[in-house]
């Protein structure tokens, strides 16, 4: 009786949940509720003894998918008070064609039952009462299906491959990688090693420098920018580079006072 | 039969089923002119599909409909994440994100 109650008060929040997503004027609205009818498909899930699927799907959907949308509608600079303009035009055909389908559905439903030797039937991967819902699924997951599973695993590395090619621009100004540089760099070039008297540290040597010659941006031609931001670039690099410290007066290095 | 959704039965999970069903399909028509949220009915169709697998995996006390459920379950993230990154892009392109507008390939 309690698990029945339980069950309607999910569904119920389900079914309006879902409604609002589509209804909502507010697409951050909309994700929120698809948030909430996440949510509560997990607690049907639940009652139906898919304890792992639950658990994945609230970290899968609400923990990625979910904030996923929230970012690129937030992101996106959109009007979307003009978005909700064809709203009474569309109702109409999206009534019918619900509708149509709502009707088929029930048609189908009344019409339909189990059939009397659904028990003879040999399942595929029967669960056992000894086992855990994730325990049992990982029996199958990694045995049955391992085909199945490693080509998600390639969907999914597709997917995360093509959202990058997708949205990756390119900056002029950026600064990435050269390999060949990174190479070709010895320890000459970007180390300097200095003669530290004990106490005053490299406040003696008047500060220290910055690696210079491997650093210097001229020395690969074309590297990025232009002539113009390049001077910029030094001139930003004579400004920065020289890190001078003063010990405060009368003070010595800690260390050795 | 042993089920684990005994004293609920199969029918309340399928008519739930079908209602999202339906409301997807109805948000993908009403909301024509935001993707996002198209995206977002498409969700819900896959979530409706889930809830099927779940519930005929419960009923017949077989577990590869839970396995299917977690295909599904990727296939909709790997989805999601190629779709609002076309969103974004085309955004980027055009600044705007209507359906209406996607015309460009129709010659």
């Amino acid at each position: 009786m309690m698990t029945q109650i339980v069950f309607y008060v999910f569904a119920a929040v389900l079914v309006l949940s879902a409604t609002m997503v589509v209804c909502a004027r507010n697409p951050v609205h909309s994700v929120l509720f698809l948030i909430l009818a996440f949510f509560n498909a997990a607690g049907l899930f639940l009652i139906a003894g898919a304890e792992f699927l639950a658990m994945t799907l609230v970290i899968v959907y609400v923990g990625a998918v979910a904030v996923l949308f929230l970012f690129v509608v937030m992101m996106l600079d959109v009007n979307f008070a003009r978005m909700r303009e064809g709203v009474q035009r569309y109702a109409p055909i999206g009534g019918v064609v619900g509708g149509v389908l709502l009707v088929e559905l029930i048609m189908a439903f009344t019409r339909w039952r189990v059939a009397s030797n659904i028990d003879q039937v040999g399942h595929i991967v029967p669960s056992s009462p000894t086992r855990t819902n994730t325990a049992a699924l990982g029996d199958v997951l990694y045995t049955h299906y391992i085909f199945l599973f490693q080509s998600c695993a390639l969907v999914l590395l597709v997917a995360m491959i093509g959202a990058i090619v997708l949205t990756l621009r390119d900056r002029p100004t950026g600064r990435r990688q050269n390999i060949d540089r990174q190479h070709d760099r010895t320890p000459a070039d970007s180390l300097e090693m200095l003669q530290v008297p004990l106490g005053v540290g490299v406040a003696a040597q008047g500060g220290f420098l910055r690696p210079h010659t491997s650093y210097d941006v001229a020395s690969v031609p074309g590297s990025y920018g232009t002539q113009a931001w390049r001077e910029q670039e030094m001139e930003e690099e004579t400004q920065t580079a020289l890190v001078v410290i003063t010990p405060a007066a009368g003070t010595k290095g800690q260390d050795n006072a | 039969m042993h089920s684990a959704i005994e004293g609920i039965g199969l029918g309340p999970y399928l008519s739930i089923g079908a209602i999202l069903l339906v409301l997807g399909v109805f948000g993908i028509f009403v909301n024509r002119k935001n993707v996002i949220i198209i995206l977002m009915s498409i969700e819900l169709i896959l979530l409706s599909a889930n809830i099927n697998f779940v519930a005929f995996s419960a009923a017949t006390g077989d577990l590869s409909g839970q396995v299917m459920t977690l295909f599904v379950l990727t296939i909709a993230a790997a989805e999601s994440a190629i779709g609002l990154a076309i969103v974004t892009v085309y955004f980027r392109n055009r600044g705007s994100i209507e359906v209406d507008d996607i015309t460009m390939m129709k010659g």
